[in-house]
């Protein structure tokens, strides 16, 4: 079993073409990522119980960890926290990471069995690789 | 203390949630223009569709109790507006759903149970009064309620001044710079409109003292 990534975004699009990227770094394997992204018609959204719901699909119980683009995002996946069971809660890291970088991350260590706190910690460190290069 | 309180049920807050409905449909091109000036252009339309979404509701399903019904509303609203206003809002009717307890309110009971909604509103998007956001209408709103109905006051009178309290307060958001979602991107230059979800929120609670403790 490995920890579960939610991707939580205002664009079904862009949650897609991010989860894309990073499927690159492990080419042929499945990974467990599910998106909660757009609203049903369509548009740019985020909905809470979509996101209740993502985290049930990526949790197999070693936990998941939630990544989220801006604004709604966090507050939808906030909220989604109260809806779900006290024992799937506990199970739950919501990350600050950025998206794109955090994503590539995570992935990687979570492919490779580690746990929940190891794969939020991969993930807020996304962007060091970019600002290392930049500075 | 003294007027007689009358009592708040299903039917009550239908014609609330109607009216509402009603009213950011009407004007819901001036809330996204509010939107548009400091934010994502999107709180009219996303509350529009939120609230048909709780009139479809209210049309097909209508819940039984008032806690069902203040439920109902808060997750339809939460899954279907999709911007920020969906978890704020409907974080706001699961609150007072929660407060609501068994069976119809009586004025103290929907004062508590707007306070409710305004800690959870609160707690979901850690705004203080100031940064430019619908507490800073919400929150006077329900300062003025309460204050009305330990007064004694009947709760339409209540509603009133809640209302006058709740735009006062989004008038004050005019020159506040945001510091909340996506308007505080725009720092400085947020400043100079009213804050779209004090706006809306100002709308709830007038839309409450139209149709609440008037029968």
């Amino acid at each position: 079993m490995t920890v579960g990534i939610v991707v939580v975004s205002h664009s079904r699009a862009l949650a897609d073409a991010a989860v894309e990227l990073a499927r690159q770094m492990l080419p042929g394997r499945e990974l467990a990522v599910a998106v909660a992204a757009g609203t049903e018609d369509g548009g740019l959204g985020t909905d809470a119980a979509a996101v209740a719901d993502a985290i049930g699909q990526a949790d197999s119980g070693d936990g998941v960890v939630v990544l989220m683009d801006l604004g709604s995002a966090v507050l939808s996946a906030e909220t989604a926290l109260e809806f779900l069971d006290d024992d799937v809660r506990s199970r739950v890291t919501l990350s600050a990471a950025p998206l794109v970088e955090g994503l590539v991350g995570a992935v990687v260590v979570a492919a490779s069995g580690m746990s929940r706190a190891q794969v939020a910690a991969e993930a807020e460190r996304g962007l060091a690789p970019k600002q290392a290069h930049l500075s | 203390m003294g007027g007689l309180s009358v009592a708040v049920g299903v039917d009550d807050l239908t014609a609330w949630l109607r009216r509402f409905a009603a009213v950011v449909h009407e004007r819901r091109d001036e809330l996204t223009a509010l939107d548009a000036a400091i934010g994502d252009a999107d709180h009219g339309s996303n509350l529009d569709r939120g609230m048909a979404a709780v009139v479809a509701v209210l049309d097909d399903a209508p819940p039984a109790d008032v806690a069902g019904l203040l439920k109902k509303t808060g997750a339809t609203l939460v899954s279907k507006v999709g911007g920020a206003s969906g978890p704020l809002y409907g974080t706001l009717f699961l609150r007072m759903a929660g407060a609501a307890g068994d069976g119809d309110l009586d004025d103290a009971a929907v004062a508590r149970a707007l306070r409710a909604g305004l800690d959870g509103v609160v707690a979901r998007g850690k705004a203080e009064p100031g940064d430019k956001t619908m507490v800073d209408a919400l929150g006077p709103a329900c300062d003025a309620l309460d204050a009305a109905v330990e007064a004694g006051e009947p709760l339409s009178g209540a509603l009133a001044a809640a209302a006058e309290a709740a735009a006062e307060g989004r008038d004050a958001t005019v020159p506040m710079v945001a510091r909340k979602g996506r308007a505080s991107y725009l720092g400085e230059r947020s400043a100079g409109h009213a804050d779209p979800g004090a706006t809306s929120v100002t709308l709830l609670v007038e839309a409450a003292a139209a149709t609440l403790g008037r029968s």
